[in-house]
């Protein structure tokens, strides 16, 4: 990349040793100074190597092989050309797993972001407590996701679950109570509604720190032409918070495409692979079944759509910095 | 009031786990709305079922602490400070790993973690883990590491102090609160890790807590006392440190993704 070339003459205070200042002559010992710069970075790169490089380049290479427990203890796993990808898309179960998928982080995002834009609206506002009790909200992202979904497991039980006693104390629900997790049906929308709840206070931290940084004047102002409230969250704050909203979005898609833990908790994917989705299928076809191959072929296939969705997003980015230049 | 309600709603689940956790013998239609009987059972049997469990998850998350701000606080200084050509790169790579799903790093790190004999292991946990938080914490203590300002560093290089020396006793007190609020967070994402906890361990010899949790899912039990109890116990150290560290967390949630 880009090296600044040595400053022509800076101020004698500067002109000491200093990594930027250095007489060009000097080529063995800036070389050095350059390794020595490099060894605070060596641990970081090579974890990052290790743990994230090494792995997705073993995934890519998993998924075309028949990589099976058996390989596990000879090292030995047969090419299999695209076996696994066309074993996974036409098992009959993948339209299903898509379709799940796609509900799953759809319904999720929109919950999510509604609601924490809520939230962050209503906090914006300045009252007592304000502080204590936002940062209580935090509460969901914090605790181990283990233990939030162990809870809604028990709380959404047909039976014996809190929440469909509450319903039927208000009459709301039949007499035999919403079948949560044992329905077809529902099991998805629950898992959805657990999410959104998991998922709340991150987007509205984020977007609550987007909403301080609109200047107040410009409300002000616009209240003081008579501007009703309405009026001013779409034509300033909207406008304004976009790029946050984007942000969170996006990162909220990322996250979402590749939850496992809650949904492994509250239903295992089930009842009958109805809130199975292809991250939780990646999880089972690898480490229930021990089909690595098609298990990491099915992560290939999260890495790809999360892949689209950023250049999409990079791409967008991209157009409105050129629009705001243009401007 | 709005706010009190709302506050009602979010935290239910919060409350419903405490509530439960100190009745006794909670089991479906016993618990009551309040604890109005409260009893320690649930958390005696958690600590005797559960006791060593928490001391294998907070030994794996001290551990991956440990690690992940070791390697990753020079490595944001590095970023921050030094004009290295790719450090662009560098710090896209990072944000990049947060698109990786972690099963695909388990389904490699599987078979490589057995031939390494890291299976069942705490060490192989905690490397493991500690993963989970070096991206984060690089990205995080750059962003405040940028801001200190170079004449201090300069200052210091005159006086003769090395690059380790103006690192070690000028950048790391100065940035303090940027490093705190990434080892909080290491510690939290490895305290709270299942994934990893769940694929790359078979026997049952190193079990954390979150593994411990989904076992007793997993018996189909009626007993939800113990269960919630746990689960509490789960929960402190996150609570522990919204108390504490509240404005270390807003700013790592923000600053962590944001920027």
């Amino acid at each position: 990349m880009t090296r600044t070339a040595p400053p022509p003459a800076r101020p004698a205070v500067a002109a000491a040793p200093s990594r930027d200042a250095r007489p060009p002559g000097l080529g063995r010992a800036r070389r050095r100074e350059r390794a020595a710069q490099w060894l605070f970075l060596a641990p970081a790169l090579l974890y990052l190597v290790a743990f994230f490089g090494y792995p997705i380049v073993k995934n890519i290479v998993m998924s075309f092989q028949d990589y099976s427990v058996s390989s596990l203890y000879t090292g030995a796993a047969p090419f299999a050309g695209l076996l696994n990808y066309r074993a996974i898309f036409s098992s009959g179960l993948f339209s299903q797993l898509a379709w799940n998928t796609a509900v799953f982080t759809v319904l999720s995002l929109a919950g999510q972001f509604a609601i924490g834009l809520g939230l962050a609206l209503f906090f914006a506002r300045r009252f007592p407590l304000n502080g204590i009790v936002r940062s209580l909200l935090l509460l969901p992202w914090l605790i181990p996701l283990v233990a939030s979904a162990t809870v809604w497991r028990w709380m959404l039980g047909q039976n014996d679950g809190v929440i469909n006693a509450m319903l039927e104390t208000l009459h709301l629900a039949p007499a035999a109570g919403v079948p949560w997790l044992s329905s077809t049906g529902v099991a998805l929308f629950a898992v959805t509604l657990v999410n959104v709840w998991i998922g709340i206070p991150f987007n509205m931290v984020i977007l609550y720190g987007g909403l301080r940084e609109i200047p107040e004047e410009i409300h002000e102002a616009a209240a003081l032409d008579g501007v009703g409230a309405i009026a001013r969250f779409r034509y300033i704050t909207w406008p304004m918070l976009r790029p946050v909203v984007t942000v969170v979005l996006v990162l909220g898609f990322i996250y979402t495409v590749k939850v496992i833990d809650i949904i492994l908790v509250i239903t295992g994917g089930g009842p009958a692979n109805s809130s199975q989705t292809l991250a939780v299928q990646s999880y089972q076809l690898s480490f229930k079944t021990f089909l690595f191959g098609q298990g990491a072929a099915t992560g290939n296939v999260l890495i790809l759509i999360s892949l689209v969705l950023a250049l999409v997003y990079l791409r967008l980015n991209r157009a409105a910095l050129r629009t705001e230049g243009e401007l | 009031v709005l706010a009190v309600l709302i506050l009602a709603v979010l935290l239910f689940p919060v409350y419903w786990m405490i509530n439960a956790s100190l009745q006794k013998n909670a089991t479906s239609f016993t618990t009551t709305w309040f604890p109005l009987h409260p009893s320690l059972s649930g958390y005696r049997q958690a600590l005797s079922q559960q006791g060593g469990h928490l001391l294998i998850s907070l030994v794996i998350a001290l551990g991956a602490t440990l690690i992940s701000t070791v390697v990753a606080t020079p490595a944001a200084y590095a970023l921050a400070k030094f004009r290295l050509p790719g450090r662009g790169w560098i710090i896209f790579a990072a944000l990049a790993t947060q698109m990786i799903p972690g099963i695909v790093i388990a389904n490699a790190l599987y078979g490589t973690y057995n031939s390494l004999h890291l299976l069942n292991s705490v060490l192989g946990l905690v490397l493991a883990d500690a993963s989970l938080g070096i991206p984060f914490s690089i990205l995080l203590m750059r962003s405040f590491m940028t801001g200190v300002p170079d004449e201090i560093m300069e200052a210091a290089r005159m006086d003769g102090a090395g690059r380790l020396r103006a690192f070690v006793s000028i950048a790391v007190p100065v940035s303090r609160n940027g490093i705190i609020t990434a080892a909080l967070f290491s510690f939290l994402f490895a305290w709270s890790d299942f994934l990893f906890a769940l694929t790359l361990t078979t026997t049952g010899a190193v079990t954390p807590i979150t593994l411990g949790i989904y076992q007793y899912l997993g018996a189909q039990t009626e007993q939800w006392s113990p269960v919630m109890a746990t689960a509490v116990i789960a929960c402190a150290p996150s609570a522990v440190l919204l108390v504490i560290a509240q404005r270390f967390i807003a700013s790592g949630i923000t600053g962590g993704s944001v920027k």
